[in-house]
């Protein structure tokens, strides 16, 4: 083959061939790799950086005088990383004796330490996951000083809300873990976010929670931090969430809470001459720190268990039937629609009264001022009937639904949609519900309850407030609402700033307004007990029938009479009359807020220390 | 020193200057890959960049030995270096440690690991040099060519046996050398393996029944064609056809069978069959990603966010490419590429003026070995071709193969530069 030596030169032109196509070959791709395809820079990015959420501190809330009711508290995560400490075990660096030290340090047992290092490594080999969460700050003090010899475990801050008052449980709301449906909402969230949950926390979300910052890190792929990306060009510093000044005064509120221990049922005071919420209390409570921290699971668990339902705000979702304080509306929208007058009078037979009895005794023929101070069934249900049977509306249904349409614009049968969370919207029932229920046949006999605020109409403890607002004001609300001001110079939403005006005209609620007075200061007055001679009261009792046992003792209040400070309702659940425990306890809210104390020592300490007994669960 | 002079004006100084060239892109991309903001200096000895240096400094050194010993001296002791490696692959098999499932090294103390496949190669290529270089010797004579065959496959065995399969079949880049000395058949050898491969592929992406169709409706336009035109061999393409029924009948087996599964899900994940990027696609995936988002210029060195993170497992050895890639670009990385095609037909033009049969054949042999190195290191960093352990020759980081390639190279050199010697 040796003399054929030339024909065999020219095969390096073949094998030169496949070098140059294998070149060329890898060069196309090379370029197609990195010059045509785009794709390969977008992953990349997510790869190499790590996007580090900055968590702003959220806004603070005080109360209507500057009193901090919720501050943020940091608190620890201890963190591990199983692989860096097994790594340390492995190499003989971390003796039994030390991890034995860690264990009485974070006082857990071995045990409990393998176990926590086992959930960890089931979460991440390669990353950091939780080891224990919120350790208290008293410990993380001296565990961090020691922390630098367990290799893989570190601290991480975050904050948690903290309640120094331990008030307004409901009011102030929680925060808790964000729920898939929350997350996918709004996608300002991540995935391992804390949310508002309920009260203001929940309404106020957004203004609270503040703007994240960012932080761009570098990171290896055993997710070791090597430092910030482009000198922190791209990092955002957090915003911190806005401060919140609540309409609540926490004195008041704290009394009022005190007031209902042992009773199940709401106090809602508000400024009638803004609808700030002045207290909020639902009873029973629980002190909202309990929901904070590593105990939170547990507690509301506990709670949610807990027969008394302690976790509902029955000021905003118990509805309750008003009983006669609702015939302070039943009588504005007589009054206004023409159909009495204050000088009107009915017949009233006492308990002989049909189709329905006089509870209390009075005179034969009461006027309204009367009528509204001694609380007479029949005036009012005349009055009820004297208004949807007005002639001018052409027939009964169409006087029903004026009477219902007032009573809307009273703010009944709807929620007020301001920033108070779980509104339920009581009931005023529509003509429909009637027709559906009677079959078409029924009149102001069939539904007389409704003009002694008993049958199918239901109201929430902030209704009622709210009515007790509109008599204060004579004529005219501000929406309820819990906040009074950011602690920026943000307006507050205009829903809450916007006056409404249900259309009565002014002399009438007046006349109303003197009747209630005469509630408190009248000779027969059903809460003449609590009379304050320098702080003339307004009020009105209500006795409530319901399917749950004993009345329900209702009451609405305002005062002073000539210039109202504050406007509360007061439903003690079974509590029996409306003179017997909301009368009282709403007087000593009265006395409280416009005093700054209280005088009536005994009544304080009977209300206070007063039970009732709940056999039936609810 | 008239003898170093003349060997200054003697050696080829394009092989050389692209070797630097190569050599000092490795080192500068094992710094970049490896850069620790506590160690900045390249030159710092803790590291790998500064161990680099080591190596390339000791690779240069021994080079510069080679090009002074006696060009007669490899031809003659070809044999002895031979059995001399091929005695170190058996020591590995039974002393050697394992290494990522590959047992090929032996731990020579004080943190020095030495790979002998690496040596192998350039043994193998001087034994066969050696061997053909005889004025006896014919490679029309089976006798020979038998021989021939053994001195390449008997290494390729050991290393086989170590189970590093990167390096066994960089032995197969021994047939271009074959091939070029008119070995007969090894042409059609070559044509049988690239259609092998297609046929492989196209059987594990389509399945056998579509290949036996395919393969079917091809027999029968042959033998149409055939028949019409009455040509003959038609026994032979009879033959041919059954061999590769035969074979895709036997994929599924081989696939299954003969290859790990590592190897498998490899090959699985480069046809596009196994999409896995978070597992055993992980490599690839990443390592794309690090070249993919190079661009055109690169991010620039020390720049690279990819490969300096460890995104890409075993980035400053077999993976040294991301690094050129991403910090480099396009330009980068063409450059390099268009570096080893200028080193390797230069290697073959420099072969071809050889006046000895031993330094055609150690010049085509080495670029055979080269070329299947830095065209299987390139190709599975780019997603080209299955995963196979086996670095890119003067880039990777590691002392064995600097010390192989270098060697390697430089006795060609020397051979080249001795050339008008040769009587």
């Amino acid at each position: 083959m040796k003399t054929n030596n030339n024909n065999l030169s020219d095969r390096k032109l073949l094998i030169i061939g496949i070098f140059i196509s294998i070149g060329a070959l890898y060069l196309i791709r090379l370029f197609s790799l990195q010059v045509a395809d785009k794709h390969y820079k977008q992953l990349a990015d997510n790869n190499a950086l790590r996007f580090v959420t900055q968590y702003p501190a959220r806004g603070k809330v005080f109360d209507r005088n500057g009193n901090l009711l919720v501050f943020n508290e940091a608190v620890y995560d201890l963190m591990v990383t199983p692989k860096q400490f097994i790594d340390a075990i492995k190499k003989d660096s971390l003796n039994p004796f030390d991890t034995a030290t860690f264990c009485h340090l974070l006082e857990i047992d071995k045990k409990s330490f393998i176990e926590r290092m086992n959930k960890a490594k089931n979460e991440s080999y390669f990353k950091p996951s939780s080891f224990m969460t919120q350790v208290p700050k008293e410990d993380y003090a001296h565990i961090a000083e020691v922390l630098h010899r367990y290799p893989g475990f570190f601290f991480q801050t975050r904050t948690v809300r903290h309640y120094p008052n331990a008030i307004a449980a409901h009011t102030l709301g929680d925060i808790g873990p964000i729920s898939q449906a929350e997350y996918e909402k709004d996608d300002y969230y991540g995935k391992n976010d804390y949310i508002g949950k309920s009260g203001i926390e929940k309404s106020y979300e957004k203004e609270l929670r503040g703007v994240k910052g960012l932080k761009v890190m570098m990171v290896d792929v055993h997710n070791r931090e090597m430092g910030s990306f482009m000198e922190g060009e791209l990092d955002r510093e957090p915003i911190a969430g806005k401060d919140i000044y609540l309409g609540m005064d926490a004195e008041l509120q704290a009394y009022g809470e005190q007031l209902m221990v042992g009773k199940i049922g709401s106090i809602v005071a508000v400024e009638p001459s803004t609808g700030q919420i002045l207290a909020f209390v639902s009873s029973p409570t629980y002190d909202p720190n309990l929901l904070v921290g590593r105990e939170r699971a547990k507690n509301y668990s506990t709670l949610q268990k807990d027969p008394m339902k302690p976790l509902v705000n029955r000021a905003t979702s118990g509805t309750y039937p008003p009983g006669s304080t609702f015939k302070t509306v039943v009588g504005l929208i007589a009054m206004q629609s023409g159909s009495i007058t204050p000088a009107t009078t009915f017949h009233c037979s006492g308990v002989g009264s049909l189709p329905i009895k006089c509870t209390h005794s009075h005179g034969p023929n009461p006027d309204f001022a009367n009528a509204i101070m001694n609380s007479c069934n029949p005036y009012f249900y005349e009055s009820f009937k004297a208004t949807i049977n007005n002639p001018k509306f052409g027939g009964i249904k169409e006087g029903y639904q004026y009477w219902k349409d007032m009573t809307y614009k009273m703010g009944l049968g709807h929620k007020f949609n301001t920033d108070i969370p779980y509104e339920r919207p009581g009931n005023i029932p529509s003509r429909e519900y009637y027709d559906k229920m009677y079959g078409g046949q029924w009149n102001s006999v069939t539904i007389r309850s409704l003009g002694i605020g008993q049958g199918e109409v239901l109201v929430t403890p902030l209704q009622l407030c709210n009515i007790a607002a509109l008599i204060a004001n004579e004529g005219f609300f501000y929406p309820p609402h819990l906040i009074k001001c950011f602690g920026d110079t943000t307006a507050i939403p205009e829903v809450m700033t916007t006056k409404v005006d249900p259309g009565i005209d002014p002399k009438y609620v007046r006349i109303m307004k003197q009747g209630l007075r005469t509630v408190f200061s009248g000779p027969a007055g059903t809460a003449r007990r609590y009379e304050m001679k320098d702080i003339p009261q307004c009020g009105k009792t209500g006795t409530a029938q319901n399917p749950h046992g004993n009345y329900h003792s209702n009451f609405i209040a305002f005062a002073p009479a000539d210039n109202p400070k504050i406007a509360l309702a007061v439903i003690i659940e079974n509590g029996g009359y409306g003179a017997t425990w909301a009368a009282p306890i709403a007087s000593l809210m009265i006395e409280k807020y416009i005093r700054g104390y209280t005088t009536r020592e005994d009544l304080e300490k009977r209300m206070m220390e007063g039970r009732i007994s709940y056999k039936n669960e609810r | 020193m008239n003898e170093r002079n003349s060997i200054i004006g003697k050696i080829d100084w394009v092989t050389v200057l692209i070797y630097l060239a190569l050599v000092i892109i490795g080192w500068f991309s094992i710094f970049s890959a490896k850069y620790d903001e506590m160690h900045p200096s390249i030159f710092d000895l803790s590291q790998v960049y500064g161990k680099q240096l080591i190596w390339i400094g000791a690779s240069l050194l021994i080079g510069f030995i080679i090009l002074l010993i006696d060009a007669k001296f490899f031809n003659a002791f070809s044999l002895w270096i031979y059995i001399f490696f091929l005695a170190s692959l058996f020591v590995v098999l039974v002393y050697g440690k394992a290494t990522k499932g590959a047992t090929s090294w032996i731990d020579l103390g004080a943190g020095i690991k030495f790979q002998p496949s690496e040596f192998a190669k350039m043994a193998t290529a001087l034994a066969l040099a050696g061997y053909l270089g005889r004025l006896d010797i014919d490679l029309q004579k089976r006798k020979n060519q038998i021989i021939a065959a053994i001195l390449v496959l008997i290494p390729m065995a050991l290393v086989l046996m170590q189970n590093d399969t990167g390096s066994a079949i960089v032995f197969v880049s021994f047939i271009l050398v074959l091939y070029r000395e008119g070995f007969p058949g090894t042409g059609w050898v070559m044509v049988a393996g690239v259609v092998a491969i297609f046929l492989f592929i196209f059987t594990l992406i389509w399945s056998q029944k579509i290949m036996y169709i395919i393969l079917g409706c091809l027999l029968i336009l042959t033998l149409t064609y055939y028949l019409i035109t009455k040509k003959k061999g038609i026994v032979k393409m009879l033959t041919v056809f059954a061999c590769m029924f035969v074979f895709v009948f036997s994929v599924d087996y081989a696939f299954n069978k003969v290859l790990q599964e590592h190897q498998r899900n490899r090959i699985l994940v480069l046809l596009g069959q196994l999409d896995d990027p978070k597992g055993v696609g992980y490599n690839v995936h990443q390592s794309k990603i690090a070249i993919g988002s190079g661009g055109l210029t690169g991010k620039g060195f020390l720049q690279g966010t990819q490969t300096k993170y460890d995104f890409v497992p075993e980035q400053h050895t077999d993976f040294i490419f991301c690094t050129v890639g991403e910090e480099g670009g396009f330009l980068g990385t063409s450059i390099v590429v268009l570096l080893y095609v200028a080193l390797l037909v230069r290697i073959i033009l420099l072969a071809e003026r050889q006046r000895s049969t031993f330094s055609r054949v150690y010049g085509y042999s080495i670029a055979g070995i080269l070329f299947v190195h830095v065209a299987i290191n390139i190709g599975m960093t780019i997603g080209l071709v299955p995963v196979i352990g086996i670095p890119l020759p003067f880039l990777s980081y590691g002392g064995s193969s600097m010390l192989a390639f270098t060697i390697m190279l430089a006795i060609f050199v020397k051979q080249d530069a001795y050339r008008l010697n040769v009587l």
